[in-house]
């Protein structure tokens, strides 16, 4: 009972971006992560990866408040690596005998497609940014992604008014917003 | 002022759909919306923008938080790498690799741009056809080509064997006085190659080597009709190039066997996804356009095209030239008796910029490839 209680609080930490959640997280898995890989054809680097993958699709899913998790933390995590190890290694070529593992798993295909989905949206929006240019890309970053005001940002840029930074701050948008649509498919 | 009104529109989007609209000003908003299709969308579509924006953000802090995470534990020594075979070597070269890592996620939070990048590998290095165009002409444009052209072919008798089939093309240009010519290898998608001058006379070309790693290729021009220059008007740079230089471009973009001249700046030291083989410059490229020489105003030959980036208008990539130097290494190595290029070295020429295009242009070659 007092694990199960555990388990919730973690998953609350990480939905909020607590870093002694993640920590806790990686110090209690990453190491049966790191035996996997490294067992099957794999390097401690590659290990890191695989688990920070993992932990993202567990941020993202614990993001959505409705989220349910069927099975522990520690059998979740493994799923997710495991599956996405064998991908790995099937797109080396190097995959031939099944993988050595004792440790129980669960399905999890779903989560695996819900996180491609938004790594290929994450990969546009990225794309987008980058071949903005500057000052538009920190503008929009500093806007956007750490949510300044415009003020702030307008005294960061050297804008001599906040009208000034936002026509600015327009202009960037709609070149942004133009790159992204050219590349994101709505409603697929 | 219609910027104005639409600046003043999106404003009020935003704040509608971070409600912080009043009640009434919702309300009042709310009816705007449903009496104006136009606004209506715009809603609908920034909403969608605003969400993947807020995924984008949310992941990349948390992919930073969790990479920093993993650091301060691997540095205080949480986790020995377990590899059986690993040697204190390869310890230390994990750490150093890792290290980079490090430096690239606290920077750019680039952790996951790292892992797509890796992924990405695994197809293929430098083609990556979801993001980057190769600029090589399509077998239908050629085809078509052929039917334009068809009664010039028959004036000046094509050197193509009987039944050839054009598969791919682009451009070319000559390294040495000899013939041996440096194209991109996704241009010779065929088992044999003509190559075209400026003037519209063809020559029969053999492919001596071809690396699909760096994408390049080596041709030689094996014809009797073909007159040695005494020089060429250019040297290759070894060298890497300025940020911000202006360097220009001469290809066969179009579906004539004219000379196409472009210019445009060196925009960064790097390629696409920061890949260090090649340079990223400002110029509008074209399909066609994949081999065509980059001159800086030194007549210095400074790099090759060979993509453009699909989603930003005006960038392209072009290997940088020192890869010419690492082909004809690897040529000289597989294809010993074939190789014998001699660099030309070629006086500077600091004439105004038309007299050289109009002598360089003799030296750049449209490439045909055929089965």
């Amino acid at each position: 009972m007092k694990a199960e209680i555990n388990e919730q609080a973690l998953l609350k930490g990480l939905a909020n971006n607590d870093s002694k959640a993640v920590e806790a997280l990686y110090k209690s898995h990453f190491s049966m992560i790191q035996h996997f890989v490294i067992n099957n054809n794999g390097s401690f680097d590659d290990a890191r990866d695989v688990f920070q993958e993992a932990m993202i699709t567990l941020y993202e899913k614990v993001q959505d408040d409705h989220f349910t998790l069927t099975c522990q933390i520690k059998t979740y995590l493994f799923s997710i690596c495991k599956h996405l190890w064998l991908k790995r290694l099937q797109q080396m070529g190097k995959y031939s005998t099944p993988l050595s593992t004792e440790e129980e798993s669960v399905a999890v295909d779903t989560d695996i497609e819900a996180f491609e989905k938004k790594d290929a949206a994450f990969a546009i929006m990225d794309r987008a940014l980058n071949s903005l240019g500057e000052p538009c890309k920190s503008l929009l970053e500093g806007y956007y992604l750490n949510k300044k005001g415009m003020q702030e940002l307008a005294a960061d840029f050297g804008y001599t008014s906040s009208d000034n930074a936002k026509n600015q701050k327009y202009k960037c948008l709609m070149r942004l917003k133009k790159l992204f649509f050219a590349q994101y498919n709505i409603g697929d | 002022m219609k910027t104005m009104d639409d600046i003043q529109l999106l404003e009020a989007i935003e704040r509608y759909l971070a409600g912080e609209m009043s009640a009434s000003e919702a309300t009042q908003f709310e009816t705007i919306r449903k009496n104006t299709p136009e606004i209506d969308q715009m809603v609908v579509e920034h909403s969608m923008f605003l969400h993947e924006m807020d995924n984008y953000a949310g992941r990349k802090n948390f992919a930073h938080l969790s990479a920093t995470t993993f650091n301060n534990l691997f540095e205080a020594g949480e986790w020995a790498p377990i590899d059986e075979q690993s040697t204190k070597y390869k310890v230390i070269q994990l750490w150093t690799k890792y290290r980079k890592v490090t430096a690239i996620a606290a920077s750019v939070g680039g952790f996951i741009a790292l892992f797509t990048s890796s992924l990405m590998m695994y197809f293929s290095p430098s083609l990556n056809g979801s993001q980057v165009l190769q600029l090589s002409k399509a077998i239908e444009v050629i085809k078509k080509n052929q039917q334009v052209q068809g009664h010039i072919l028959n004036e000046v008798k094509t050197k193509l064997p009987e039944n050839a089939k054009l598969i791919s093309g682009g451009s070319g240009f000559l390294i040495d006085t000899k013939g041996f010519i440096i194209t991109n290898a996704h241009v010779l998608k065929g088992n044999g190659a003509i190559v075209i001058n400026s003037v519209g006379q063809e020559f029969n070309a053999s492919i001596v080597y071809a690396d699909k790693a760096s994408d390049l290729a080596l041709l030689k021009i094996d014809d009797a009709d073909f007159v040695q220059p005494k020089s060429l008007p250019y040297s290759i740079r070894k060298k890497a190039t300025e940020l911000g230089e202006e360097v220009y471009t001469l290809g066969y973009p179009r579906n004539d066997n004219d000379i196409v001249y472009g210019k445009g700046y060196l925009s960064a030291q790097s390629g696409f996804e920061g890949d260090s083989n090649a340079y990223q410059i400002q110029i509008s490229a074209n399909p066609g356009y994949s081999g065509a020489p980059i001159f800086n105003d030194n007549s210095e030959l400074i790099g090759i095209i060979n993509t453009r980036q699909k989603q930003a208008e005006g960038v392209a990539f072009a290997i940088k030239s020192s890869k010419i130097y690492d082909l004809i290494n690897a040529a000289e190595k597989e294809a010993p008796k074939q190789t014998n290029v001699k660099f030309a070295k070629a006086a500077i020429h600091n004439g105004d910029r038309k007299k050289q295009i109009s002598n360089l242009q003799h030296y750049i070659f449209n490439i045909r490839s055929f089965n």
